[in-house]
């Protein structure tokens, strides 16, 4: 898979928010092989808190993706974008414009708006949306070359609520990449979007918070990759009655 | 002078952005500053002159998903 002209093999984002301790978190980065970790800004303390956080990242090499996480507004957006950009060297921003409190739904008016002067700035914008054709296209139209549709709000672990909607983002993008960001829970919910034709999976809470963060940052791994020999190996279509595997030709008559 | 800074207030000697930076004890180079909802790069923070009132925001790394 390639993202603004870098190519990325494994496909799968990792958060790096609430996992036990930072050991754990490196842990997980490494069982993963992830090539890509999220991260976001937050307000400083004297003491300088964020700094070793942020070496520790660097020293595993993965390509930074900062975000725009608790922005409400496009104001707030951008410039925390503009932020991110000085201080973690990276014109990639994940743009998260929130438009509602309770389940985190993107605002995808102000999305939009926030990705048209962000690309005319000059980021390389991963915008999280719905799973709307039409605000992917205006997001494409406004600049961005990949589209990160939820599987389900943030952190609830629910899985794919809507499949078809997603197959149909796949039908009708078929040379964007598509990165389902939020919602996933189990190794299954990563299958599910591979075999979907999704191009990666971005998770967090699903890692962080299970009662072994590494084992399942490989068992997420093994998933996505799995789900992605199985789509681009073409399953078969379901049936709605059997039909024996095994050759009736040849059959011995016993009775 | 009176000013706010990532939601405190502060009274702060300093006219510019970098030195009241030095002088509330942010020596961390990992750091980004926005006044007033303003993105203020690093490089303008010598010529950025503070007035009473202004909100000064002083962002950090921090894991996220």
């Amino acid at each position: 898979m390639k993202i603004y002209d870098v190519d990325i093999s494994v496909p799968m984002f990792l958060g790096t928010a609430q996992y036990p301790s930072p050991a754990i978190l490196h842990q997980a980065i490494r069982a993963s092989d992830c090539e890509v970790v999220t991260v976001s800004l937050r307000r400083e303390t004297a003491d300088g808190t964020g700094a070793g956080f942020w070496d520790m990242l660097r020293a595993t090499g993965a390509h930074i993706l900062p975000n725009t996480a608790g922005c409400h507004s496009v104001q707030e957006a951008v410039t925390t974008a503009q932020m991110a950009r000085e201080l973690f060297a990276t014109d990639w921003i994940k743009l998260e414009v929130i438009g509602h409190a309770d389940n985190l739904q993107p605002d995808v008016f102000a999305l939009v708006e926030a990705a048209r002067i962000l690309t005319t700035d000059g980021f390389k914008v991963f915008p999280y949306m719905t799973d709307d054709l039409i605000v992917g296209e205006k997001l494409l139209e406004a600049g961005c070359e990949v589209l990160m549709p939820w599987g389900a709000p943030i952190g609830s672990g629910q899985g794919l609520r809507t499949p078809d909607a997603l197959r149909t983002m796949r039908a009708h993008f078929p040379d964007v990449p598509l990165i389902v960001d939020a919602g996933i829970g189990r190794p299954s919910d990563a299958i599910q979007a591979m075999e979907l034709g999704m191009d990666a999976i971005l998770l967090n809470t699903a890692v962080a918070k299970a009662g072994d963060p590494v084992g399942m940052a490989r068992a997420m791994a093994l998933a996505v990759e799995a789900g992605r020999a199985g789509f681009i190996s073409d399953p078969i279509d379901r049936r709605d009655v059997a039909v024996p595997s095994t050759p009736v030709l040849g059959l011995a008559e016993l009775m | 002078m009176h000013i706010t800074v990532n939601a405190k207030a502060h009274e702060v000697s300093a006219e510019t952005l970098d030195a009241a930076l030095v002088e509330l004890g942010f020596i961390s180079p990992a750091i980004a500053t926005a006044l007033n909802g303003q993105f203020v790069p690093a490089s303008a923070r010598s010529v950025t002159v503070l007035n009473i009132g202004d909100r000064l925001e002083v962002l950090a790394p921090m894991q996220g998903g």
